[in-house]
């Protein structure tokens, strides 16, 4: 996960889910030092706290960001989001809004929220703890974020869409394609493609020879382990 | 001009049908008390704006909403707030959901009386087909890029809750956020501020620095004190979110006995005195 905000510079990351507040936290302490990170209420924070834990003493405000700031820093495209996906499909359009019609849902979800505005705004990735075909769906239900193909539609209003990749418990997907349709780029280690395709309802793009993830370093073990999150809290949600 | 008022004649203002605007956002800030003040009057058909927490599930749940204008109803500790869940699954109000941002944007609009603001945000998305109303814009430069034209969002009534206020209106957050307070109070045609407690205009220096001085009194007709009036949203730093009280009212969504154990508990009660002393008296059993 953290290998999404590589080159990502001197922008504001925000992360939605375990791993990914995980993964922006370990970035920012080994190759992408000037990240910025949010408390999640209405500040920037100086130092990195960890997800679990006792906190490493008082957290340094480097900055304001109430929720009006926030819009204004989105819709400037100084921002890198990691979003949950409820659904998903192969041009990348992401439901967590709710399932089934929207005039009367089966399920309500999170609603809209940002999505659609973060979408077409700034760099967009999503985070799938437990990959099935039930999330890599055919078609989504509702678009909270907008897909490729839909995007291409926009003409100059998606200038500014891009989705870097999707992360799931089982591997990493891009959009690399000539049509933008969703492509494996890696498979965890241990996954196999027929894993891969089984939890998904839409074919894949696929190279002839799949990359394997690359395995974290003695260092990023370590400081996952004993310094962001030493109570295991990423467990939760994806079991080991 | 003293705008010392009490919450039951700001809800006397409530006419059936009115466009509300509800201040603060999620389980933060919220004007609890003159939402419980709604709860006991005969109001309904409201069409609710708000950045939506537990405001809007005890308008849903009580079925007061007869239009919800949103981009999201949490209760940020519990993700998903239960009583709007359930009122959304069983289509118990028309649904115009927006992304958040062009929820500020509307606000923002009506508040400067523009009939609309561009932006980006809903463009490819499904915000487009659920809210057919929903027209784009042709930038008239050379770029004749295609936006979303957000229309205003006007308000017949706005209610926002701040720390503290003075007499004439002024009013004082003491969070660490703003949030679009004063955008609803500029976008309505009657604005309601409940604080913690009303104090002289001298003493607003001794609580924050010039900063929290958001809503000038320009911007407000009433002011009500309610102590612990956002119960049981978080109103720091005077206050945290009770947690506890919030798990127990989450919990009543999920039998209709529940609900009308809790209504009958701490809604059906007299007044806003009734409804702490109810919260103490909780809090004992605990």
């Amino acid at each position: 996960m953290a290998d999404a905000f590589r080159g990502d510079g001197e922008i504001l990351v925000s992360c939605f889910g375990t791993v990914p507040a995980i993964g922006a936290r370990l970035a920012r302490l080994t190759f992408a030092p000037d990240l910025l990170l949010t408390d999640g209420i209405a500040h920037l924070l100086a130092d990195v706290q960890p997800v679990s834990g006792k906190p490493s003493g008082d957290p340094v405000i480097e900055g304001w960001l109430p929720f009006r700031a926030v819009f204004d820093l989105l819709w400037s495209g100084r921002r890198h989001v990691v979003m949950m996906a409820s659904q998903i499909d192969r041009f990348g359009n992401h439901n967590f809004a709710c399932i089934g019609p929207h005039a009367r849902p089966k399920a309500q979800l999170l609603g809209m929220r940002g999505a659609p505005g973060n979408t077409v705004s700034h760099p967009t990735s999503y985070w799938v703890p437990a990959h099935t075909a039930k999330v890599f769906v055919e078609q989504v239900d509702v678009v909270s974020g907008v897909g490729y193909d839909r995007a291409a539609k926009l003409g100059a209003g998606a200038r500014f869409h891009e989705i870097r990749r999707v992360v799931s418990n089982l591997g990493v997907f891009d959009f690399a394609t000539d049509d933008r349709t969703m492509r494996l780029a890696s498979l965890h280690p241990g996954v196999t493609l027929d894993d891969v395709r089984a939890a998904t309802s839409f074919p894949l793009a696929t190279d002839a020879d799949v990359a394997t993830t690359r395995e974290p370093t003695a260092e990023e073990l370590r400081l996952i382990r004993d310094v962001l999150d030493p109570e295991r809290l990423r467990d939760r949600e994806v079991p080991s | 001009m003293d705008k010392r008022t009490t919450a039951a004649a700001v809800v006397s203002e409530l006419r059936d049908g009115m466009t509300l605007g509800i201040g603060g956002w999620g389980s933060r800030r919220k004007p609890m008390a003159l939402v419980r003040e709604i709860l006991r009057s005969p109001v309904r058909d409201l069409t609710v704006v708000s950045y939506g927490g537990p405001d809007v599930g005890l308008l849903c749940a009580a079925g007061k909403v007869r239009k919800l204008v949103y981009g999201f109803v949490s209760l940020d500790s519990i993700p998903l707030e239960p009583h709007f869940r359930k009122a959304r699954e069983a289509g118990a109000f028309e649904a115009a959901e927006l992304d958040e941002g062009m929820l500020q944007w509307g606000l923002y609009a009506a508040a400067l009386r523009l009939p609309f603001l561009p932006t980006r945000a809903g463009l490819g998305s499904s915000v487009m087909d659920v809210n057919p109303a929903l027209r784009t814009v042709r930038s008239p430069y050379a770029d004749g890029e295609e936006l979303v034209a957000m229309p205003a969002l006007p308000l017949d009534v706005a209610i926002v809750h701040m720390n503290r206020a003075d007499a004439r209106g002024n009013g004082q957050f003491l969070g660490p956020d703003p949030y679009f307070d004063d955008l609803y109070c500029m976008a309505a045609k009657r604005r309601f501020l409940s604080c913690e407690q009303i104090v002289d205009t001298r003493e607003f220096a001794k609580f924050g620095s010039v900063h929290t001085l958001k809503i000038n009194r320009t911007m407000v007709d009433g002011v009500v004190e309610t102590p612990n009036g956002a119960h049981f949203t978080e109103c720091p730093p005077d206050y945290g979110r009770d947690e506890a009280f919030q798990r127990e009212y989450a919990a009543t969504a999920k039998s209709a006995d529940a609900w009308a154990e809790f209504r009958a508990r701490f809604l059906d009660v007299e007044s806003e005195a009734a409804y702490q002393e109810a919260v103490r008296a909780w809090r004992g059993t605990k």
